[in-house]
């Protein structure tokens, strides 16, 4: 639940994104092309894992956006783009802002319910204090 | 990237399993003081969501096992954002388990959200797990290909989770 505007971020590539960077494998391609571009059987070396199936995971995330490939022809080398990280960043950053500027005026609400607890409000701990007593 | 302010309250956001998001945060206070302004519609109204531009047209609660909730937002040029769900357990001050749907549903079947209010030293965790419905309700987001402001938000949310569980 987070009533704000979203922008341009369209769920379908959010969508793609976040599906790409679920797997392991593909993460660990994109830490690797984030380091400068990479052939195919460059890409493959570090895993246990033949070329054809190192493909697939690049289909998908050259489908999502995040890798391109180069035009050399033969090598076909990929690299790493940046725009929609940064965009499925910026969607994790505003969730994270609807709880945090939510929590925040809950901090404040409590502060003041605590000054004026009243028996009903703070349970136990109220009920056997007289007035003036009170916490806080 | 989850600090807000000092004294340990950095808010945490996690995803424990593929179709869980969960959002852990620390109160300076009683839980039965967190356990009100949760429960109590005049304080709920007080904190939860209300960005700039919206603000509460609806917040009805019966807050027992199987009493219902209903929440709406009214913002810009009309636009309502609207929610609502059952209460299925209601355990003062420690732990509330609602269903949650959203009025504009492009995912099939309800979210089911967890609030766990632990105390510790007068101060409450709170920790909100939200479990969704997975394939399905990512199908459903994809094909719809909503647009515009807030629905996005909603949707997006959607879309996450449902990416992370059908991976």
């Amino acid at each position: 639940m987070q009533p704000i505007g979203y922008g341009n971020l369209t769920p379908a590539r959010l969508d793609a994104t976040f599906a790409a960077l679920a797997d392991p494998t593909r993460r660990a391609i994109l830490a690797r092309l984030a380091t400068g571009e990479a052939s195919v059987r460059e890409l493959a070396e570090p895993f246990t894992m033949s070329q054809a199936a190192i493909s697939k995971h690049l289909k998908v995330l050259e489908r999502a956006g995040l890798i391109s490939h180069g035009r050399d022809a033969q090598r076909r080398p990929r690299k790493l783009e940046a725009a929609p990280l940064a965009e499925a960043n910026e969607w994790l950053e505003r969730y994270r802002q609807f709880w945090e500027e939510s929590y925040g005026r809950l901090d404040e609400l409590l502060e003041e319910m605590k000054r004026t607890a009243k028996p009903r409000a703070s349970g136990r701990r109220a009920t056997s204090k007289r007035k003036g007593r009170r916490e806080r | 990237m989850t600090t807000t302010k000092a004294g340990g309250r950095a808010l945490q956001v996690t995803t424990p399993s593929d179709r869980e998001i969960r959002i852990t945060r620390s109160f300076d206070a009683p839980r039965q003081l967190v356990w009100d302004a949760y429960t109590r519609p005049e304080l709920l109204k007080r904190w939860l969501g209300a960005m700039p531009g919206w603000s509460w047209a609806v917040c009805e609660m019966d807050v027992r096992e199987g009493g219902r909730y209903r929440w709406v937002w009214r913002g810009p040029d009309g636009a309502e954002m609207g929610l609502g769900g059952e209460y299925r357990e209601v355990v003062p001050p420690e732990r509330l388990v609602t269903t949650e749907k959203y009025d504009q549903a492009w995912y099939p079947g309800e979210a089911v959200g967890t609030v766990e209010f632990t105390e510790r030293d007068g101060r409450t965790t709170l920790v909100t797990t939200l479990r969704y419905d997975s394939k399905e309700a990512r199908d459903a987001v994809v094909q719809s290909g909503a647009t515009g402001g807030m629905e996005m938000g909603y949707t997006a949310l959607d879309t996450l989770l449902a990416s992370i569980a059908a991976a």
